[in-house]
């Protein structure tokens, strides 16, 4: 095996010289909007389908849940987080498009060094951040007047939304549950995603002592007593409220329970911060305030 | 006098098949990939080099990706496997592997604490960006070498090292370890939960010429060494008195050994993340077939474990593409039935 390095070392020079001959006028092309774009990240990706750029959508992340047929027709280049160079090179495109946090940061970089341009778009969990990434993924696509037009319909859902949120008189309180696995609750808490759509929707976080999603203990849900409790759905079948709420669980003995309240949403829809979110924000606020006079 | 010129034969026909499987691997490694490149190509790239333009793209392919690839796999996988067998010689206990020493342990406690403090602290600073990412390989190697030395520190009672203190202080450390891994796990947002869940299974993914170059000079001495510490391995199999007395300085061959294995390792898993069981199986395979003289061992397990990584990776490449798996679930998945049908067989024989 110690024969085989000395071949390419020689040649690196020459490589690295050729490579920029042939790769570097690229970005100067960039002017021509990209043919084919691997969009990494769910809202990513339910953007560029909104701008109609779905034609040109030559691969998808498995966050990419949205729309369904992103998932059936696009070839999946894997987790965002843990992509492979020569996978997402196979794909043959001429822009990335991904998600903050796409990586890892060294495989991007041999993305790059093959030509591709990579650009990142950040994704805080609010309404401007909503508004931005339309705007960011438009003009990386060179779609800037279709993302106007998204984003001027987005932010006028974003203001009925709240004008809806200053009907409620009193803010209930929501516990947002991602996993009940092996006994273990675990909550969205301050500082995620799960937090921001909940103050979108005018409820207040029933886990607002906690940082980030975390496993929650059982005095500390009941402690928190949630009036709402929030969950994903992520198959056909929604979360049973008599197995969540079982009468010898923590969450059995909270307000929630003796309301049954359980509201399951499907995680993308709910968390992705994309397009659909003052859609998702206002279905979570209809099924909290079923009484909020409808404006 | 007959039957150790048969022996020296039979191990040169073994080092010479495992040299050609090497070989082989490497070249299908360089073949193989999300991209179709015909062979024909593959090796007008590595004859003349990426100098024609119409070259270019597969070149960046075969040169850039694939080879520092393949490169970082058979040195990893060499690493890996040698120093499981110096631990198994060193230990006199077929469970040891590269993880009794602590690096495993020490470098995953690093490159947790760079993977969720890192980029609060460049905040808490004040430094502009992001962590540079050659931080957390970085900090992986010198999270391993330190329990190393910290391990080697506690089992060494007055210029002599005992390897059972050792072997215990190696498990009671990589306890600790794993529950200030768990604390900073509970810090951890989702995103760094991934990150860490992904490290750990390891992967040759983001392999450049700049990785393999970093890693070369810190896995070719335990490469190197093996020559020279064969000898005092087969010595130690008797006891640690009995070796002394036929002339081997055995504080001298642990001390070696272990340092070796630790640089070797910390490199290993800062370049490619935790890959389980190559150094586990790798020796116990090639014992069972070759026998346990280990100045033939140790450079069979080298070339080895060179060829079973690579091959994992390419698998981990092409199964899924053009996502990848990572590597570390092939290496077990591959590795354990094959184990368990050489130990089984085996077995068989010796009951017969």
């Amino acid at each position: 095996m110690t024969d085989r390095p000395a071949l390419p070392w020689s040649r690196r020079s020459l490589l690295s010289a050729a490579v920029a001959g042939v790769l570097a006028p690229r970005p100067a092309l960039s002017a021509t909007p990209a043919a084919r774009i691997a969009s990494l990240g769910g809202a990513v990706t339910e953007i560029l389908y909104r701008l109609g750029a779905g034609p040109r959508i030559a691969a998808v992340d498995t966050t990419s849940l949205y729309p369904a047929e992103a998932m059936r027709e696009k070839p999946n280049v894997g987790y965002l987080r843990a992509l492979s160079a020569e996978g997402l090179l196979s794909v043959g495109p001429d822009l990335v498009i991904a998600a903050d946090g796409a990586g890892p940061a060294d495989v991007l970089a041999l993305v790059r060094e093959a030509g591709v341009r990579v650009e990142t778009v950040k994704e805080p969990p609010t309404p401007g951040g909503v508004l931005d990434k339309i705007a960011a993924v438009g003009r990386l696509a060179g779609l800037e007047r279709e993302a106007e037009a998204l984003s001027a319909e987005v932010k006028a859902h974003f203001a009925d939304l709240a004008a809806q949120r200053a009907r409620i008189a009193r803010p209930a309180r929501a516990l947002v549950v991602l996993s009940l696995q092996g006994g273990r609750t675990m909550v969205g808490g301050r500082n995620t995603t799960a937090d921001g759509i909940l103050g979108l929707a005018g409820i207040s976080n029933a886990a607002e002592g906690l940082d980030g999603f975390k496993p929650i203990t059982d005095e500390a849900i009941v402690a928190a007593a949630p009036d709402t409790v929030v969950m994903m759905q992520n198959g056909p079948e929604p979360p049973k409220p008599e197995a969540v709420f079982a009468p010898d669980t923590a969450l059995g003995r909270t307000p929630a329970a003796a309301r049954r309240s359980l509201v399951a949403m499907d995680g993308l829809y709910l968390l992705g911060f994309g397009p659909r979110t003052p859609e998702a924000a206002g279905d979570l606020m209809r099924a909290v305030y079923p009484d909020l006079p409808r404006g | 006098m007959a039957d150790t010129a048969a022996r020296a034969r039979r191990g040169a026909l073994a080092l010479g098949l495992l040299l050609a499987l090497v070989l082989a691997v490497a070249l299908l490694s360089v073949g193989m990939g999300a991209i179709r490149i015909p062979p024909g190509r593959v090796l007008d790239v590595l004859v003349r080099g990426a100098a024609d333009p119409l070259l270019a793209r597969d070149a960046l392919v075969v040169l850039n990706i694939r080879l520092p690839r393949t490169l970082l796999g058979l040195l990893v996988g060499a690493g890996l496997a040698v120093s499981g067998a110096l631990m198994q010689g060193l230990f006199r206990n077929p469970l040891a592997d590269p993880a009794l020493v602590g690096v495993s342990a020490g470098a995953g406690l690093a490159a947790a604490c760079v993977i969720v403090l890192g980029d609060r602290l460049v905040a808490h600073l004040g430094l502009p960006g992001p962590l540079p990412y050659a931080v957390l390989p970085a900090g992986a190697f010198l999270g391993g070498l330190s329990a190393t030395l910290v391990l080697y520190g506690l089992a060494t009672r007055a210029g002599r090292t005992s390897v059972a203190t050792m072997l215990l202080a190696g498990i009671a450390l990589g306890a600790l370890s794993g529950a200030l891994t768990g604390l900073l796990v509970y810090a951890s947002d989702d995103r760094q939960l991934r990150d860490l869940t992904f490290w750990s299974l390891g992967s040759l993914g983001g392999a450049t010429w700049t990785k393999v170059a970093a890693t070369t000079p810190l896995i070719l001495p335990v490469l190197l060494a093996v020559p020279v510490l064969g000898r005092g391995l087969n010595a130690l199999v008797l006891g640690e008195a009995e070796a002394f007395h036929l002339g081997v300085r055995v504080e001298r061959l642990k001390r070696a050994c272990i340092l070796l294995v630790a640089v070797a390792v910390g490199a290993g898993v800062a370049a490619a993340g935790v890959i389980g069981f190559v150094g586990l199986v790798v020796p116990h395979a090639l014992r069972l077939v070759i026998g346990p003289e280990h100045r033939l061992l140790l450079p069979a397990a080298a070339l080895l474990g060179g060829a079973f990584l690579v091959l994992a990776d390419v698998a981990a490449r092409i199964v899924a593409a053009p996502a990848e798996l990572p590597i570390g679930i092939v290496t077990a998945m591959v590795g354990a039935p094959v184990f368990l049908w050489l130990l089984l067989g085996r077995a068989r024989l010796a009951d017969a």
